[in-house]
């Protein structure tokens, strides 16, 4: 069974590769057993993350790229994210609506899913989503972030590339300082150029892309991040790549071609960057720890549901047999694992 | 990576008309009873509809339809997703559908057809009783 599935996945077969997806988003055991066996066929896929507020043009400009990138004859993902709603555990995901051209082009696949309580913009899952697609030969994945606007950051570290899209007229310029979206753009885009405002946030987005150039050397002039987790949330980019920022108009195509130039001088950068192991390395460590960060989590949590765990420690707390701190940490001597 | 299972519902329209009203209000519906929900918008082919059914993996899919091209429309789907081998999906519907086409559309497999009026909550009910997460 399997065997079949990976057979399937990496032979690019959709239904196959839905399923795998779903196991994966929805924490089956047998997803991680197939990640294993699929990961060696990954690497190849160019790896792209769209982010930023809700309405600013993101699926807009997703569904441009995926034509773009498909006049070129790539095998296109495109992995789309939406709030689950905290009061239901529901979802309504509608990325797609955007992207209905693509429907039946079986050059594209394209994919919802709900954050599911995630914070950072993306699922808990989406690296191993972007693998299993990387594995069955897509070779373009476009990531669409849940548009919150201020603390989703992850897609920095899965994507190669990093675009952020803004709006003029929605206060976009301050929420940028505040953020951390500044920090992690390779690419800026302002949408809907057309409205009132645009060259406005353009120009204070220059400006402030200078005033963290100034912080960036002062950060650097204090040496290297020494924290293990410092490193885990540090950003790993090509040096010497300045953002641009760029205006299009989705709805009306204009702009796009700049975008596409600016992905692939972007790209290019970031192959010159994978020559040099000490960047790899650095990709490779923040993969890890987050594989590493997961796993763990995952075994506290399958300790804690076996055979009453969980009831026994809350019982010994309620007996005032011990503080909260001890039996958390016995817990964690306990989990082990094969 | 705790197991978490969730109904995934693809409430599509198929067809030229532009009333989507009731496809929101029925994916709200869902989407409150704690069900995660694909909303593809207007216009939908037959071929559309079956390959987002099955790049989504859902476990359902509702159609909407205002029309009258519902005894195309539905079997169609129906045929399209037997054809990709999808024929576990449950398919419904719901719209201005005459009483005397619900038997013929149910023969075509569509398990269920909500008329104008259901009350949401009926809805939520019968995908609760008769769809199931896949996996």
């Amino acid at each position: 069974m399997s065997t079949e599935i990976v057979q399937k996945v990496l032979a690019g077969d959709v239904r196959a590769t839905a399923r795998l997806l779903r196991w994966i988003d929805d924490g089956r055991g047998e997803a991680r057993r197939l990640l294993k066996v699929l990961y060696p066929r990954t690497g190849r896929a160019r790896i792209i993350g769209i982010t930023g507020n809700p309405g600013a043009g993101k699926s807009t400009l997703t569904d441009h790229l995926i034509r773009y990138f498909r006049s070129r004859d790539l095998r296109v993902a495109v992995v789309a994210i939406d709030p689950t709603s905290p009061f239901s555990g529901g979802a309504i995901l509608g990325d797609r609506i955007r992207m209905q051209e693509h429907a039946t082009d079986d050059g594209v696949f394209i994919r919802s899913f709900a954050t599911r309580g995630h914070l950072g913009g993306l699922t808990s899952t989406t690296s191993d989503v972007v693998h299993a697609l990387d594995a069955g030969g897509w070779q373009v994945i476009l990531v669409e972030t849940v548009g919150v606007g201020q603390d989703e950051v992850d897609v920095q570290r899965l994507a190669q590339t990093t675009v952020v899209v803004m709006a003029p007229g929605m206060g976009d310029e301050i929420q940028a300082i505040k953020a951390g979206v500044l920090e992690i753009a390779d690419i800026f885009v302002v949408n809907k150029a057309d409205r009132e405002g645009a060259d406005r946030t353009v120009r204070e987005l220059q400006m402030m892309l200078d005033l963290e150039k100034v912080t960036q050397a002062e950060l650097a002039h204090h040496g290297p991040v020494q924290s293990l987790l410092a490193a885990a949330e540090q950003r790993v980019s090509p040096a010497g790549w300045v953002p641009p920022v760029l205006k299009t108009t989705a709805v009306r195509g204009e702009g796009l071609d700049e975008l596409c130039r600016a992905l692939d001088d972007h790209h290019q950068v970031f192959l010159d960057a994978c020559r040099d192991p000490q960047f790899v390395q650095a990709r490779l460590r923040q993969q890890f720890l987050d594989v590493f960060r997961r796993t763990l989590v995952a075994r506290g949590w399958s300790y804690l549901v076996h055979e009453d765990h969980l009831k026994q420690i809350v019982d010994r707390l309620q007996r005032g047999e011990a503080d909260p701190y001890t039996l958390a940490e016995e817990a964690v001597k306990a989990v082990g694992g094969p | 990576m705790a197991e978490e299972r969730k109904l995934r519902i693809l409430v599509a329209k198929p067809g030229l008309d532009g009333h989507d009203r009731g496809a929101k209000v029925v994916a709200r519906s869902l989407r409150d009873a704690g069900m995660e929900v694909i909303y593809t918008g207007l216009h939908q082919t037959p071929e559309m509809i079956v390959a987002t059914a099955i790049q989504e993996d859902v476990d359902a899919v509702g159609l909407s339809i205002m029309s009258g091209a519902h005894n195309v429309l539905f079997p169609a789907v129906v045929k399209g997703l037997r054809e990709q081998g999808a024929d576990d999906v449950v398919v419904f519907g719901g719209g201005i559908i005459p009483d005397d086409d619900i038997p013929r559309l149910a023969e075509a497999g569509v398990s269920q057809v909500f008329t104008p009026g259901t009350p949401t909550g009926q809805i939520i009910e019968w995908v609760r009783q008769n769809v199931r997460p896949r996996g």
